[in-house]
């Protein structure tokens, strides 16, 4: 998790309740990823009135899944007795570089190539359209068949030795 | 109306109306991918839209909403550029139109990201992401397109000379742009030129097309006054909301 900044007002022990929390809330449309493991938690902190808010980054502006995983956060967080409200964070924008280590190795498994460059990285500044393995052989033979998959932020792609299509998690 | 609002206004319309327009493919693309990839676009387009929206009903503050903004305005209140709302016509066409207003949105939100609204700017480093796609995208398909076969060459490239009468617009400057870029808030549209010209030169080079000459006339799109197509559009996407204050899924 790289969401911290705006924690220092939740005791550690409330701190890692909530996070174990929310280890356990879904993303609604890649359902093995948590939504720590989509990295869209951006802060954790305690209002005034003693309500816990939870910063959320959208992924895409147009997203349907972001009001549907803060209602979901607030529905789980609400059972375990906390009074809580999730809200947008915008800036900064929520880049596919903070999906976890964790959260990388889950897409794998569940035929999901990983995000491949880091945003920032040269590969990616110099626009070369990345090398993606197959989820499933580990081939690097493969062909993008569409910039757009079954949600804003997947991209449909062939394996060119095991013949199987696949879906990839686009850097942005 | 203050300069600002009117200046956002012009943004969220001219992604909002662009949303529509591509909606309309839906279960009518050429093949299933471009299905998919043209509503995905729509779908980040009226994401900006509905930030954008919001943010204008915060800086009017008579308590209209991105839904009273969006269902509840009629044509001449509308202050998008005239390119977006032009018809689909074929693939070709909507790659083209596409393409035309990716190149612009890039700089513009690339410029935005410095705006004096701290909300705009995180808005315009949000959607920026998306619009490299985007424009990726519509990128791709007009190289494919105009670099292609015999026929769709030709349309293609008649798709640029039917939209390049509105190219005008997107740089033309008038109160409003000069008050806004006065204050921090966007660039001034003048200033996009060189970087849209620079970007779509590359591209249609590529794509073996030739820029039109630029027309003489000026569109007034984003000063409410449209085409004809307008209309029809806020009909179809006002109908359900004006039959049925607020009807929700």
């Amino acid at each position: 998790m790289t969401a911290t900044a705006a924690t220092g007002a939740l005791p550690a022990d409330v701190r890692a309740r909530i996070t174990s929390l929310l280890a356990q809330v879904p993303d609604p449309e890649i359902p093995v990823l948590s939504v720590l493991d989509l990295g869209v938690i951006r802060h954790l902190h305690r209002r005034p009135d003693g309500t816990i808010e939870v910063g959320v980054a959208p992924t895409y502006s147009g997203c349907p899944a972001t009001p549907v995983i803060k209602a979901d956060i607030e529905r789980a967080l609400s059972a375990a007795g906390l009074r809580v409200a999730a809200v947008d964070v915008l800036s900064p924008p929520w880049t596919s570089d903070w999906i976890s280590a964790e959260g990388r190795r889950k897409l794998v498994e569940f035929g999901i190539a990983p995000p491949a460059a880091a945003v920032g990285s040269p590969r990616a500044l110099l626009r070369a359209d990345p090398e993606i393995a197959c989820p499933r052989c580990g081939s690097r033979r493969t062909t993008k068949t569409s910039e757009f998959g079954s949600t804003p932020c997947k991209a449909l792609y062939r394996c060119e030795s095991c013949l199987e299509p696949f879906d990839y998690f686009k850097c942005i | 109306m203050t300069p600002q609002l009117r200046y956002v206004l012009r943004l969220a319309d001219s992604s909002l109306v662009l949303a529509q327009r591509l909606g309309e493919w839906v279960g009518h693309a050429p093949a299933l991918e471009e299905d998919l990839g043209l509503a995905n676009v729509s779908l980040d387009l009226l994401g900006q839209a509905r930030l954008l929206l919001a943010h204008a009903g915060e800086l009017e503050g008579r308590g209209r909403g991105e839904d009273q903004l969006a269902y509840l305005r009629g044509e001449s209140e509308y202050f998008n550029l005239t390119l977006v709302e032009q018809p689909n016509g074929d693939f070709g066409q909507t790659i083209a139109r596409q393409f035309l207003f990716d190149a612009w949105q890039l700089g513009m939100y690339e410029a935005m990201q410095q705006s004096a609204d701290a909300r705009l700017a995180a808005i315009a480093a949000k959607a920026l992401k998306e619009t490299r796609y985007h424009l990726r995208y519509s990128g791709g398909w007009l190289i494919r397109l105009g670099d292609g076969t015999e026929e769709s060459r030709r349309r293609t490239q008649q798709a640029l000379e039917r939209l390049w009468p509105f190219v005008n617009e997107l740089f033309a400057t008038d109160d409003v742009d000069r008050e806004a870029a006065r204050a921090g808030i966007g660039p001034e549209p003048g200033t996009l030129e060189s970087g849209w010209t620079q970007r779509v030169d590359e591209v249609l080079a590529q794509a073996t097309l030739a820029p039109p000459a630029r027309a003489h006339f000026v569109w007034y799109g984003k000063q409410g006054r449209h085409g004809e197509h307008l209309g029809y559009l806020l009909a179809e996407m006002q109908s359900l909301h004006r039959a049925h204050p607020g009807a929700n899924w």
